[in-house]
């Protein structure tokens, strides 16, 4: 077989200086590094059509049947960010875009230990970018592909009848019930706080919510992504990983406000309550059911930020090549 | 080992003693109370064509992951172009290319969407990366496929695919892991004749590692490790001499001490 020669007008535009190399390093570098990364896992996730389908009907059943089947059963009382009393549907929607996270995080951090395990992980990890610039471009890849797939389900959910309300004005909420646990240490609110922030312009309101969604998926994406990252570092093999599905989707998702309001459920177990209430996708799903409705929970944001923050820097830790679990464990396979 | 400028140097950084393309010295590492790798060193010069001789389980994977620094080195020192890899990271990375024995291209992505991608992880704008993986992949004769699912290609060209992702920064080092494993003979041949041909042309080092002994030239460098001790460092001559053995196969048997021909216990 013949194998072509760099000819010598090749050569010259292949070929870069020390000066350039030095520069792909820069903030050029960076963003394009950034976006090759980002885009991957947008073309990755095009050319796998069952994921995309799967990641739709999963919440469109829930959706159309259970949540269907327990409109009648399960009446969702006025509580924020409702003014009126809502169907069933339209409370478990925010639930179920948190859903779509969820699994989508789940679902990237198994590719990563797939990716780990065929190389494509190593290929990412000898880029001369810092580790964990990667990772967190990388996870930002995962969230581009699960904003697509809310979006694609709020799109259907849209012609089933369930929108968010037109919004006048974005708001503040604040409300904070100190856990039982806790006792007298943490000061409670009886009362929630609404300051409004500002009025929208008559043109966006009918949008409004569909434009603040938007942060809020974002953000409750990077912190599932981030955990997800973290559990992809401490799982050695692939065949470990349906446990862990089982061990962390499930409660997490069960164990929120995703399914029911927590009143609800402080009426039948107040340690249940507390559980949902320690969970941060509990807090996930109320970032974006407030941001729906044009309100930011002040207090899921802050838990949402903070609960991000500690597990990218867990799993930074965790990829981290001196200290990391990888150099402890023997590295990935092969 | 002579340096020759490569050709950037024209660009105006002349340099006229530029650091060996791959320093190893005095490396140990274990896992737990498994010593894996014990004080190995070696050296690749730019230019040179290194075979890393071992059976499995021999360490060279773990020298690999070293080196790419997946994890640190716990003691001794690497240096690629003089730039330790604990030390200057970014440096090392962006002058080393690694083929790993393992898959790392998407199937379901083009031979240019994979390449693309790959540039971009080493920070090459849209139009640079298009350029330059189609220049890579003329370089691997597969230009006329760029545009193909990797899905539709053989395991030879895959694999050449790869020798092309790796080469697009225009490494000074390139690591390859058992790249002909699995290959059939015609692939294989063609496969090291790409990179052979790449170690004349480009003046790079190549750490090739193999447990197939008849991919040793008689011009090669060979490292021989086994159970994480580098045996032997030298040319293939020094080699036969040293252990009064034929050929490659029979010195790796007689200094490994094992029965059966590495070939066949791989």
């Amino acid at each position: 077989m013949s194998t072509p020669a760099f000819s010598a007008t090749a050569a010259a535009t292949f070929d870069e200086s020390s000066a350039m190399a030095r520069s792909r390093l820069g903030v050029a570098g960076y963003f394009a590094c950034f976006k090759g990364i980002v885009w991957r896992e947008i073309l990755r996730y095009l050319h796998q059509r069952e994921r995309f389908l799967s990641a739709l009907v999963r919440p469109l059943i829930w959706l159309f049947i259970f949540a269907a089947g327990f409109r009648q059963t399960l009446g969702v009382s006025i509580i924020p960010p409702y003014q009126t009393y809502v169907l069933y549907e339209e409370f478990i929607a925010p639930g179920l875009i948190a859903m779509i996270l969820l699994f989508n995080a789940m679902q990237s951090s198994l590719s990563m230990v797939y990716d780990r395990e065929t190389g494509t992980m190593r290929t990412l990890l000898v880029s001369p970018f810092p580790r964990s610039f990667l990772l967190l471009s990388k996870l930002l890849g995962g969230v581009s592909v699960a904003l697509m797939q809310a979006f694609a389900f709020l799109f259907v959910a849209y012609w089933w009848g369930i929108e968010p309300p037109p919004i006048t004005d974005i708001k503040l909420f604040t409300f904070f019930d100190a856990p039982s646990w806790a006792g007298t240490a943490l000061p409670s609110m009886s009362d929630p706080i609404v300051n409004t922030l500002f009025s929208v312009p008559s043109f966006l309101q009918p949008a409004a919510g569909y434009i603040m969604v938007i942060p809020a998926i974002i953000l409750a994406g990077l912190m599932l992504g981030a955990l997800a990252l973290l559990i992809s570092s401490l799982i050695k093999q692939l065949e470990n990983f349906a446990g862990v599905m089982n061990f962390v989707i499930f409660p997490m998702f069960f164990a929120s406000s995703a399914l029911y309001p927590l009143w609800r459920l402080r009426e039948a177990s107040t340690l249940l309550y507390e559980i949902c209430r320690l969970n941060p996708f509990t807090y996930a799903v109320e970032l974006i059911r407030f941001a729906l409705y044009g309100q930011v929970d002040t207090i899921s944001l802050a838990i949402v930020v903070a609960c991000t923050a500690l597990f990218l820097a867990a799993a930074v830790f965790a990829y981290n090549p001196s200290k990391g679990l990888i150099a402890r464990r023997g590295g990935p396979g092969g | 080992m002579t340096t020759m400028p490569k050709t950037d140097a024209k660009v105006g950084a002349v340099e006229t003693d530029r650091p060996p393309a791959l320093v190893v010295s005095g490396v140990s590492h274990a896992f737990g109370d498994k010593k894996v790798l014990d004080d190995v060193s070696l050296t690749v010069e730019r230019g040179a064509f290194v075979m890393l001789l071992g059976l499995n389980g021999a360490g060279k994977s773990t020298l690999f992951s070293l080196v790419t620094r997946l994890y640190d080195n716990v003691s001794g020192q690497i240096d690629i172009c003089g730039y330790d890899v604990r030390r200057k990271p970014s440096q090392a990375l962006q002058r080393l290319g690694v083929v790993f024995q393992s898959r790392t291209l998407d199937i379901d992505l083009t031979l240019l969407q994979n390449l693309k991608y790959h540039a971009a992880l080493h920070g090459y704008s849209n139009r640079d990366a298009k350029r330059r993986a189609e220049q890579a992949l003329d370089l691997v004769g597969l230009a006329d496929r760029a545009g193909e699912k990797v899905r539709a290609l053989s395991g030879g060209q895959v694999r050449r695919v790869e020798i092309a992702r790796s080469m697009m920064h225009r490494p000074d080092l390139l690591l390859l892991d058992e790249p002909t494993v699995g290959l059939d003979l015609g692939s294989r041949e063609g496969v090291i004749k790409i990179v052979r041909d790449l170690v004349a042309k480009e003046r790079l080092g190549v750490l090739w590692a193999t447990h197939l002994m008849d991919e040793v030239l008689r011009t090669d460098q060979v490292v021989i490790l086994h159970k994480g001790v580098v045996l032997f460092n030298g040319g293939v001559p020094q080699l036969l001499t040293q252990t009064g053995a034929p050929n490659v196969r029979e010195a790796f048997r007689a200094l490994t001490g094992t029965q059966t021909s590495i070939d066949e216990a791989a």
